[in-house]
């Protein structure tokens, strides 16, 4: 209890020196974040570890990506590495993997809202519908158990399920009469198997903040359609739907603006050696060059370019949606 | 009660019949899984178990618990989770607590600073050269350290603070002379735990699935977590296999790994399995919460 007994007393000390030296304009300013800090000194004392931990572990590395424009020499440092400008840059987009890399994250990020984006809604709409309590609840329980495995789980049964010799998937094609397909190593598979099991695997998940919305739509919305004599499709459609734009739009916003950012962990392991030509991304690029590859500058340069672009993105989208819907992130 | 049109009871059939559908084709591989960890693998293998267990036998199980990297890696996940998840927790709490507090000054500016780490990153070579540098890699710190707290996380708690717990309660212990630290000891936290559990859970199920900051951190096996052992069992060796085709020499080897196969994921998937009816209700308690603020 020392402690605070004595941070208290110079804070007052401070409090107490600050007006009598502080010329008129700035002490306003100054006596009141002094006040603030003598009130509320528990409170900052409190955040202050996570504010280090996000300077240090998000703003520090956001610091360190000058790294894009050097050419890192690990004893000399972030600081001490010679400037070269965009050469990193201009290697990336010069190279052979660019166009690749791009249109595979390009590709499979679209394939994923055309797809993967509309399920969850309509999902929503379905069980949204459903009167029967016990059967509501069942359907729920099973859609959203998928969401817990972790993705070398599903990976791992993907290869089951789909594998050329014992999946079932081909057990049954070969059942009627077909050719096995090896779905995994054929780069024309990827995307729509990568995309159907994120759909198989997040589609209940995902619905639950559609259901919230759905659950605070006013009940007489559905009331004074009745007796208009509005059916069960008319309502969902003039009802339900408009009442849950915000946050379709809000998702919508987001997944934009990740557009670029397709996730490092499933791609990484469907990929192998025969499929990269559809399932090499930046973000497994990154790691390859990077990580194992130690090209430090410019893998980094990698990285910041997809960054940027998908903050712009972000930003692109978000000023859109608030100029047609009145809805925005910020 | 209504009387219903025949229209809508056309709609109530076809719409349950398809939810019926959605239902099955997710619940199939899951109970696919569970049927093959107890079959014969031969009946697996060669497409005769198709729904229920056949020729039932837990050798599987058995090359599970005889396999010394598994449960390591399974003891070893167990310490990460549970040293992770009590990071988290105390991150977010200190995080949300002050910002949840509207005459807090520089609320909103330390807020948008956080935010703003979710839309931009220095991305992943600057933050790896990072944590080498602070000599974290192949320790565990690299696994709960850089990962130490999620914005999502602090703003759901945030909401909750503001929008559940009243402030004449806070106010009332003030007055009666609690320092802030105390109220937050006393009267915030208690009144918490629903939503404390729901960061629980968020967090460990993170922590036990995760394996990219061990796959770039790490580089000794006996630090592995279970993701990573799982991966080698379930991933890299039928990739290989699929890659090298043709080759059928060891068709032994392949049965004994098919058995191990589908126990596995079952083993690894237990604890969640068990916190299912809990986590269902939390974690959805969760989203909510964060859809409110959204």
């Amino acid at each position: 209890m020392n402690t605070p007994v004595q941070s208290t007393t110079s804070a007052r000390g401070l409090a107490q020196a600050a007006p009598a030296k502080a010329p008129a304009a700035p002490k306003r300013r100054c006596s009141a974040i002094v006040k603030a800090l003598r009130r509320h000194w528990q409170l900052y004392l409190l955040i202050t570890p996570v504010i280090g931990y996000f300077a240090v572990f998000h703003y520090w590395p956001m610091y360190g990506v000058q790294i894009a424009f050097k050419d890192f020499i690990a004893t000399k440092g972030i600081w001490g590495s010679p400037w070269v400008g965009f050469k990193h840059f201009e290697r990336f987009f010069d190279s052979y993997f660019f166009w690749r890399l791009i249109g595979n994250t390009l590709g499979i990020s679209l394939y994923e809202l055309a797809v993967g984006f509309p399920i969850p809604i309509l999902l929503a709409l379905m069980i949204n519908e459903v009167r029967l309590k016990g059967y509501r609840k069942f359907v729920q329980t099973v859609t959203y158990a998928p969401h817990f495995l972790s993705t070398v789980v599903i990976v791992g049964m993907l290869l089951m399920f789909l594998s050329p010799t014992s999946g079932l998937v081909n057990l049954a094609i070969q059942a009627f009469g077909g050719e096995p397909i090896s779905f995994m190593t054929e780069p024309g598979w990827f995307k729509t198997i990568y995309v159907f099991s994120g759909v198989w695997q997040q589609m209940g998940w995902s619905s639950i903040i559609y259901l919230a919305a759905l659950a605070g739509i006013d009940p007489q919305l559905h009331e004074a359609a009745k007796v208009d004599g509005a059916t069960r499709l008319q309502r969902i459609w003039h009802v339900n739907l408009p009442g849950i734009r915000p946050t379709i739009v809000i998702l919508l916003i987001l997944n934009f603006g990740s557009l670029m950012g397709v996730g490092f962990e499933k791609v990484f392991l469907m990929q192998n050696s025969l499929n990269m030509e559809g399932s090499d991304v930046i973000s497994t690029y990154v790691y390859r060059s990077g990580i194992l590859g130690a090209q430090y500058s410019f893998s980094a340069a990698v990285g910041l370019f997809n960054s940027v672009v998908n903050f712009i993105l972000l930003i692109t989208v978000n000023r859109i949606a608030r100029k047609v819907n009145q809805v925005s992130l910020w | 009660m209504e009387t219903r049109s025949s229209g809508d009871k056309m709609f109530d059939a076809v719409n349950m019949t398809l939810l019926g559908i959605i239902s099955i084709i997710v619940l199939y591989p899951l109970v696919f899984v569970l049927s093959a960890s107890i079959s014969d693998p031969a009946a697996v293998l060669g497409g005769d178990m198709w729904l229920l267990p056949k020729g039932i036998t837990f050798e599987g199980y058995a090359k599970v618990f005889d396999n010394s990297d598994l449960l390591n890696s399974y003891g070893n996940t167990i310490f990460y989770t549970t040293l992770g998840t009590a990071i988290n927790l105390v991150m977010t709490v200190m995080a949300a607590y002050p910002l949840s507090k509207r005459d807090f000054r520089g609320r909103n500016l330390l807020m948008g600073v956080m935010v703003f780490t979710m839309f931009f990153s220095g991305g992943l070579v600057p933050t790896y050269l990072l944590v080498k540098q602070l000599g974290m890699t192949n320790t565990f710190w690299a696994l709960v350290i850089p990962n130490a707290v999620s914005v999502y996380n602090i703003i759901i708690m945030r909401t909750f603070f503001q929008s559940s717990i009243p402030g004449e309660i806070q106010e009332a212990a003030a007055i009666d002379g609690c320092s802030e630290l105390r109220i937050l000891r006393s009267v915030v936290l208690p009144l918490s735990m629903p939503i404390l559990a729901v960061m629980v859970l968020f967090y460990s199920v993170g922590h036990w699935n995760a394996y990219f900051n061990a796959l770039i951190y790490l580089t000794d096996r006996a630090d592995y977590p279970l993701q990573l052992i799982l991966r080698e069992i379930l991933i890299q060796g039928q990739m290989e296999e699929m890659v090298n085709v043709g080759d059928s020499s060891h068709a032994k080897t392949l049965l004994d790994q098919e058995a191990i196969k589908y126990a596995v994921v079952v083993v690894a998937n237990l604890p969640i399995l068990m916190l299912y009816p809990f986590l269902q209700k939390y974690f959805v308690k969760g989203v909510m919460i964060g859809a409110l603020k959204g």
